[in-house]
């Protein structure tokens, strides 16, 4: 049999997805289940002086309506942030309390107040509008560069400020600095992006009153952290007693990792008015009140020899948290920010400096990337800066800075495994043609247009796992993953695992390590994901974590069943289970030539009575069924890395800038299934091109989100891209069996700085702020023109 | 949503008489019903006009081009007649919104809502259209009024929009990134009687440039739209574009569409 790791298998999802037969959150009704309508802020910053749903109660249809009293009084306990950081004087950061609904004040438009639960839909809609909320309106802080001088928003955080931290060390890169011969200094405002997940959130709560169990179907990229959470910190009920469900569920980018308010208050309020409750967000709600990514504002600096060699980095950076700290909201701009600021080069010193804030904002949480699409932006962009004020070739200056040895000690926390940045840079040279680009210059010149190349080299830290280490950073679990594999009686497997796919097709790439570990044909292996309820544990999906962390799990617990399996063929084919090989799905004693399948031996496993010639094909002591299970926690982060070039064409008339050619060079190890490596690299890219030329979320000075509607936030659209140039290299990961790296977040992560890069080297270096919309590359066509014309 | 009374109409007459100043035509529903959805209007009656036939469809003469109120953008982007006499009107029509909204959306709910942004609007300037109604005809120039006022009355229903056939035309549009309306829309149109350059999206109504179309009276060329001073003021401002912006798009996409006529 043919290896299927490494060959293009067709999605398994693919029917199911692509003729709406997904079975999402919203689909699930459940028998007289009432409708939820939350009542939120219109207000940025405001108390609560009084809530008064008497006129609400009455309402037709209305069951009841809960308010962050009820909360209170049943102390049901608040959202959290996932990782505690330390300032670098050593204090630790401050959170404020964020309750599911808020008592005593709220903090950004949309923070939930009450809610309504009623017979309909229409019900709950009519009877919220009658619910009376009397705020006492106070001044918003909305500005992320003056939160830091503007009014506490939360009662003893001085400056609005939830940590100062600190990565590296000031003194070496004051040294660094020093013996510089240019210091290249760059500003940037790392605009803030609104996840956009194609399915709004929403939750469906089944509590059934004679076990007391809740049933919690929910939109979440990891259902066993989600009820861990609810349980532990929310206190709704013990883990024994709460399930959670995260059925099919339609892009997460991270905007899905947190708990939310809804998720609590529903699971919480179906027990106490004892049905089943539906809530499905709107759009708006979606834009208001998901987790949003970014937000950043950075003074760099980089240390450079005349001839372009790196002699040390700093950064500077307020990061907006929005108004409450989340899940991976601290260290989002933290450690999963501050060490890969260096970038894919020999750094000899360095620091990380930022400075976390509050602000009355939705909450800024992971998106996509988190914290290395910040890092990347900033360390290509000034990589870039410096090779135009020293005059090298932007690809050279990449060149004389790369490792070439690993594993290559990276200057402020990793130990990169594995990688050949080199190979990376040049193949993505030759199939981006960049020696070609002089003369497409000239061409566009010839039109009138403006045209730049850009390039990126990034490396990543993800596959967010070795407990250890996250839970010395601050992390407040472990960041394993685990597995189970259960073969049936009658051969099928049915793979279990605590990595979720919102959009991952994990139902076909582990299944394609599966078969290859058991040698049972794909069709016959089923992925379960996303229920409590079935397999052990898990820590979800996100930081490019599910191949690298729960696909290991999936090989050592067939690994596991494997042996097991040596054993039991063993007894059934006279041989000692030493002189057992297991290969294409058999064991064979070599001396005999005598095979079993791995399906006879898997039914033999269940009916251990006597059997052919052998009595029991139980060796001692063994126990009967073939069902394994592992938990993987790997030594290291995973390094993919890569090298990423694009070329636009400018119209200096209207400011258009036009994605001409896009070439991504990416090394992810062992890929799997390259056909769904390409897809993650698509989307990402999207992604990372939409940050550059097209999302923008704003608010204006009341706090108003004033891009809350796909009239004003601009997604990409797929007329907007070109076709994508994909190549790979490949060196293993050496820190997992199969040799892989994490795949899904790299497009975001390079293309960003890539197309950045590409527009201000046709700008002739002019500096142009995230994103490059078509007004402001049109000013700076202008200023450009004037400035030309100036010094001829 | 805001609960209501349907009524599907039979005929023009009976829609007419079941209007009031609480109830809304219903064409495509792309405007109509996400305003209700979203709480921003409410009506006490909407009033279906879809299945009345004599409302739908296309006819060419030898000098105009004749739409029926509740023809789809989509009908009127592939109709092979429009392509022919009017290919300008037929691009614009393929360039509204996405393939949802133009399989849905009608010119006549598209005019009679009269969005600053909207396309159509100025190709009723530049052809020198005229609006048929139950019960009059209309000047283009006479029938936008303002920012989503036009001239109709309450019971007035439009039944088709009769389009001069220019000598050349062309549209021009700067898309707003995000919803894809025009930041700013520039249709020129030459006719034996005289030019005119139709602007939408770039103020509070379209608008029919008259220094623009001064210029290309005497001289056809985009060269002669550069002398030709177009001011900020008036000029809409908002997160998406500025009205010093705006007004240079004006120029920038006239000349576009005189290049492409
Ligand atoms: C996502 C999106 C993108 C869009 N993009 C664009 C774009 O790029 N360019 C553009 O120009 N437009 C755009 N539109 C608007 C669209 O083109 C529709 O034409 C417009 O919404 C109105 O047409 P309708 O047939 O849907 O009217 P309806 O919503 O049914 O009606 C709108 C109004 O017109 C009145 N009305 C309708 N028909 C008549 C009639 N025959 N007589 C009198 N009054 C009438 C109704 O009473 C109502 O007040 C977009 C819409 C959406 C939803």
């Amino acid at each position: 049999m043919a290896s299927l790791v490494g060959s293009r298998v067709e999605r398994k999802e693919d029917k199911r997805f692509l003729t709406g037969k997904g079975r999402y959150t919203s689909d699930i009704n459940i028998a007289n289940q009432t409708y939820a309508i939350f009542i939120r802020s219109p207000h940025a910053r405001a108390k609560i002086k009084k809530v008064d749903t008497s006129k609400a109660l009455k309402s037709s249809g209305v069951v009841d309506i809960l308010t962050g009293e009820h909360i209170a009084q049943d102390k049901i306990g608040g959202l959290i942030a996932g990782w505690a950081i330390r300032s670098e004087d050593g204090s630790e950061m401050k959170c404020p309390a964020n309750p599911p609904l808020a008592k005593d004040s709220v903090n950004f438009v949309g923070d939930p107040v009450a809610v309504v639960f009623a017979e309909t839909l229409d019900e709950a809609r009519a009877a919220a509008e009658l619910v009376k909320v009397d705020y006492k309106v106070l001044k918003a802080v909305s500005n992320l560069g003056e939160a830091m001088n503007s009014e506490a928003i939360h009662d003893g955080i001085d400056k609005n400020m939830c940590y100062d931290w600190l990565l590296g060390d000031r003194q070496k890169v004051k040294e660094a600095f020093d013996k510089a011969d240019k210091i290249i200094k760059l500003d940037i405002v790392n605009n803030r992006l609104i996840p956009n997940a194609m399915e709004p959130r929403a939750c469906v709560i089944d509590y059934n009153t004679a076990s007391e169990e809740i049933t919690c179907y929910t939109t979440s990229q990891n259902p066993h952290l989600s009820r861990l959470i609810m349980s532990a910190f929310g206190g709704v009920a013990p883990e024994n007693k709460l399930r959670v469900v995260a059925p099919d569920v339609g892009g997460g980018f991270g905007s899905k990792i947190n708990l939310y308010n809804e998720e609590i208050v529903c699971s919480w309020a179906s027990k106490k008015i004892e049905r089943p409750i539906k809530w499905v967000a709107e759009r708006t709600e979606s834009f208001l009140t998901d987790t949003h990514g970014r937000d950043h504002i950075t003074h760099a600096e980089l240390a450079v020899t005349n001839d372009g060699k790196f002699l040390g980095f700093k950064n500077e950076t307020i990061a907006n948290l929005g108004a409450y700290a989340r899940v991976f909201g601290t260290v989002t701009p933290t450690y999963l920010f501050g060490p890969c600021a260096t970038g894919v080069y020999i750094m000899p010193a360095a620091y990380s400096n930022v400075k976390a804030v509050y602000t009355n904002t939705a909450p800024v949480d992971a998106y996509r990337g988190a914290g290395r699409p910040e890092a990347t932006y900033t360390i290509e962009r000034i990589v870039d800066k410096a090779a135009m004020e020293l005059g090298i070739d932007p690809i050279e200056i990449r060149m004389k800075n790369f490792p070439t040895e690993f594993p290559f000690k990276q200057t402020l926390v990793h130990q990169i495994d594995s990688g050949d940045y080199v190979a990376g840079l040049n193949k993505a040279k030759e199939m981006a043609d960049y020696d070609g680009f002089a003369a497409r210059k000239k061409e566009s010149e010839s039109k009138g247009k403006l045209r730049g190349i850009g390039v990126t080299s990034y490396f990543e830290a993800c596959g967010i796992a070795p407990s250890p280490v996250v839970m010395m950073l601050g992390c407040g679990v472990g960041l394993w993953e685990s597995a189970e594999v259960r073969f049936n009686p009658t051969g099928q497997v049915t793979v279990y695992t605590g990595s979720h796919s919102h959009g991952q097709s994990h139902q076909t790439t582990f299944a394609q390590i599966a078969a290859d570990e058991l040698g049972v044909p794909i069709e016959n292996i089923d992925v379960v994901h996303g229920d409590t309820d079935k397999g052990t544990f898990g820590m979800g999906t996100y930081g490019s974590r599910s191949l690298t962390v729960g696909g290991i799990a999936i090989v050592n617990a067939c690994k596991k069943i494997v042996n097991k399996g040596k054993k039991i063929a063993a007894k059934m084919l006279e041989a000692s289970p030493d002189e057992v090989d297991f290969k294409n799905g058999e064991f064979i004693v070599a001396k005999s030539n005598k095979k079993k399948t791995i399906g006879e031996v898997a039914f033999a496993s269940y009916l251990p009575g006597v059997r052919d010639e052998v009595k029991s094909p139980l060796p001692e002591g063994e126990e009967p069924g073939l069902i394994e299970s592992s938990f993987f926690d790997p030594a290291n982060f995973s390094f993919p890395a890569g090298s990423h070039i694009c070329e636009v064409e400018i119209d200096p008339e209207t400011g258009h800038v036009k994605l001409d050619k896009y070439t991504a060079v990416d090394d992810f190890g062992t890929i799997v299934n390259p056909l769904i490596v390409e897809g993650q690299v698509h989307g990402g890219l999207a992604q990372g091109i939409g940050q550059a030329l097209y999302e923008n979320a704003q608010y204006d000075d009341s706090g108003q989100l004033i891009t809350a509607s796909y009239m004003d936030y601009t997604m990409p659209r797929a007329d907007d891209l070109p076709e994508f140039n994909l190549g790979f290299t490949c060196t293993k990961a050496t820190t997992n069996p199969l040799g892989v790296k994490g795949c899904g977040e790299a497009g975001t992560i390079a293309a960003t700085p890539t197309v950045m890069n590409a527009v201000i080297n046709a700008l002739g270096g002019k500096e142009i702020s995230l994103p490059a919309t078509a007004e402001k590359v049109w000013k700076a066509c202008k200023e450009l023109k004037k400035s030309n014309a100036k010094a001829a | 949503m805001k609960t209501f009374n349907y009524h599907s109409a039979k005929d023009v007459k009976e829609a007419s008489k079941l209007a009031s100043s609480n109830s809304a035509f219903l064409a495509g529903g792309m405007t109509t019903i996400p305003s209700m959805k979203l709480g921003l209007a409410s009506y006490k009656d909407i009033i279906d006009i879809k299945r009345i036939k004599k409302l739908s469809g296309i006819k060419v003469s030898g000098k105009t081009v004749t739409i029926g109120a509740t023809t789809k953008h989509s009908e009127v982007a592939k109709s092979k007649e429009v392509k022919k006499a009017i290919p300008s009107l037929a691009a614009l029509a393929e360039g509204i919104g996405d393939p949802q909204v133009r399989n849905r959306g009608t010119i006549g709910g598209s005019i009679a809502n009269n969005d600053p942004a909207a396309d159509y609007p100025s190709a009723c300037i530049a052809l020198n259209a005229t609006i048929h109604t139950n019960n009059r005809k209309i000047d283009a120039d006479k029938f936008f009024r303002g920012m989503f006022e036009t001239s109709l009355k309450s019971s007035e229903i439009i039944e088709a929009i009769e389009f001069n056939i220019p000598q050349k035309s062309s549209y021009q549009k700067l898309p707003n990134p995000a919803s894809r309306y025009a930041i700013v829309g520039v249709y020129v149109a030459k006719h034996k009687t005289g030019i005119n350059v139709g602007v939408t999206g770039a103020k509070s109504c379209v608008y029919n440039d008259k220094d623009l179309a001064g210029a290309l009276s005497s001289n056809f060329s985009s060269s002669a739209i550069d002398s030709v001073k177009v001011s900020e003021s008036g000029m809409n401002s908002d997160i998406h574009a500025s009205a010093e912006y705006r007004a240079s798009m004006v120029k920038a996409f006239a000349k576009k569409a005189v290049e492409a006529c």
